[in-house]
């Protein structure tokens, strides 16, 4: 056995055991690598995550709407601080991950690259959209790497405000006049494929998954998270008086669970692939806030110099 | 004596177990860091409490002010909006 396959048994061991992996721990590089890529993915995620959102930001209906809203997007600049800083405990580079951000090189969630035309999509995106990550974020709560694990603890927190303030804007619009329960299904029909699409490919069709279960950095499956959050959100859509836009959609008396129709998965790759309705509009967006936030940088670090020179000149 | 006024106060930082986050126990006197980690250790893990330590100069931290502690804090005060409860969910839909 060389060194480094029993280093790799200890290090799964240790990981089997339920035991929590930090920074300056030794692990695999691939362990390492994957977590780099997944997180600083989530992260940035969360940073083009507010653009959707940022799009009503001044046209929502009235002032508690709209303070809500912005207190959802400023959280979620909160939360790519959390996952970006988390990547870092693992040697990453924050500038170096929005680089990648910003030329198009790194991924982030495909969600993002849907437009939002209406202000119902603000309820439906708060429903089912942070509904999903909410599934997803809930678990990696457990995830085996410590720093994921504790901003995945604070992500968590914040975002039930978040699912709830979009649950209720869909309860106002789904009672409300003839023409808002039609921007509410909308929005539903709209929303509803993409957000299952989040959890990812079905498991026989997800290579990566295995491993990062064998790892604990995953602890359910794609399917299984689906699961729940289809078990969990086709009641809520009931009690809305909303349907959901699957014909084949049915309760299974035996297993207890939903079944559901098929997922166009040509779309999905098609949208990872750069060729969803905002892919382009989303990184040049993305780019603008970045080139126009330069001066507000150069005036920090000007400030700051200047501070210290005061202080040096005090002190003298 | 006078050797001892050279040493730099130390911030100790114990995580108690791999999962928690470091959190801060006191501080103490050492001439280097690596000093500050080994009487960190006789110190503040006497008993096993931890299995981690981060020390870091005190003149590395910078804090608040106590006198700015309302400007800084009291805007959070008014923003209800910022939490769950702020938002109507009827009782059957359950933990939301």
């Amino acid at each position: 056995m060389t060194k480094e396959t029993s280093l790799e048994d200890r290090f799964q061991h240790y990981v089997d055991a339920e035991n929590k992996i930090e920074p300056k721990d030794w692990m695999p590089e691939k362990y390492r690598k994957t977590l780099i890529r997944q997180i600083s993915q989530h992260g940035h995620s969360e940073v083009v995550g507010m653009l959707p959102e940022a799009n009503w930001l001044t046209r929502a209906p009235s002032l508690r709407r709209k303070v809500a809203l912005l207190a959802k997007v400023q959280d979620e600049a909160g939360h790519g601080l959390y996952l970006y800083s988390a990547a870092e405990t693992l040697g990453a580079d924050r500038m170096d991950m929005v680089k990648d951000l910003l030329s198009g090189k790194a991924k982030y969630s495909s969600i993002f690259n849907y437009p939002t035309p209406s202000w119902a999509d603000m309820g439906a995106i708060g429903w089912l959209v942070d509904g999903a990550a909410i599934a997803n974020q809930v678990m990696l709560c457990r995830t085996s790497y410590g720093p994921y694990a504790r901003a995945m603890v604070k992500i968590c927190k914040e975002e039930s405000f978040h699912q709830r303030q979009g649950y209720e804007i869909m309860i106002s619009l789904a009672n409300g006049t003839p023409t808002q329960r039609k921007m509410a299904q909308d929005a539903l029909n709209r929303w509803w494929w993409p957000s299952l699409m989040m959890f990812g490919p079905t498991d026989d069709l997800s290579p990566n998954s295995a491993q990062s279960m064998k790892w604990k950095i995953k602890r359910k499956s794609n399917d299984e998270l689906r699961q729940e959050f289809i078990d969990k959100t086709v009641p809520q859509a009931e009690y809305l008086g909303l349907s959901i836009p699957d014909k084949d959609l049915k309760w299974n008396e035996e297993t207890k669970h939903y079944e559901h129709g098929e997922i166009e998965w040509t779309e999905f790759y098609d949208v990872i692939k750069g060729n969803g309705k905002c892919n382009k509009q989303r990184l040049i967006a993305r780019n603008k806030a970045h080139d126009n936030g330069e001066w507000i940088r150069e005036a920090a670090n000007a400030y700051a110099k200047k501070q210290s020179e005061r202080k040096k000149h005090q002190a003298a | 004596m006078s050797d001892k006024d050279n040493w730099k106060i130390w911030e100790v930082f114990i995580r108690s177990r791999n999962g928690l986050s470091h959190k801060h126990v006191g501080s103490l006197h050492a001439p280097d860091e690596e000093m500050a980690i080994k009487n960190a250790r006789d110190v503040y893990t006497r008993r096993s409490e931890g299995i981690s330590i981060w020390v870091c100069p005190s003149e590395s931290i910078t804090a608040s002010s106590p006198d700015e502690s309302e400007p800084l804090f009291t805007p959070a005060d008014d923003k209800v909006y910022r939490h769950p409860t702020f938002y109507e969910i009827p009782d059957e839909i359950g933990h939301m």
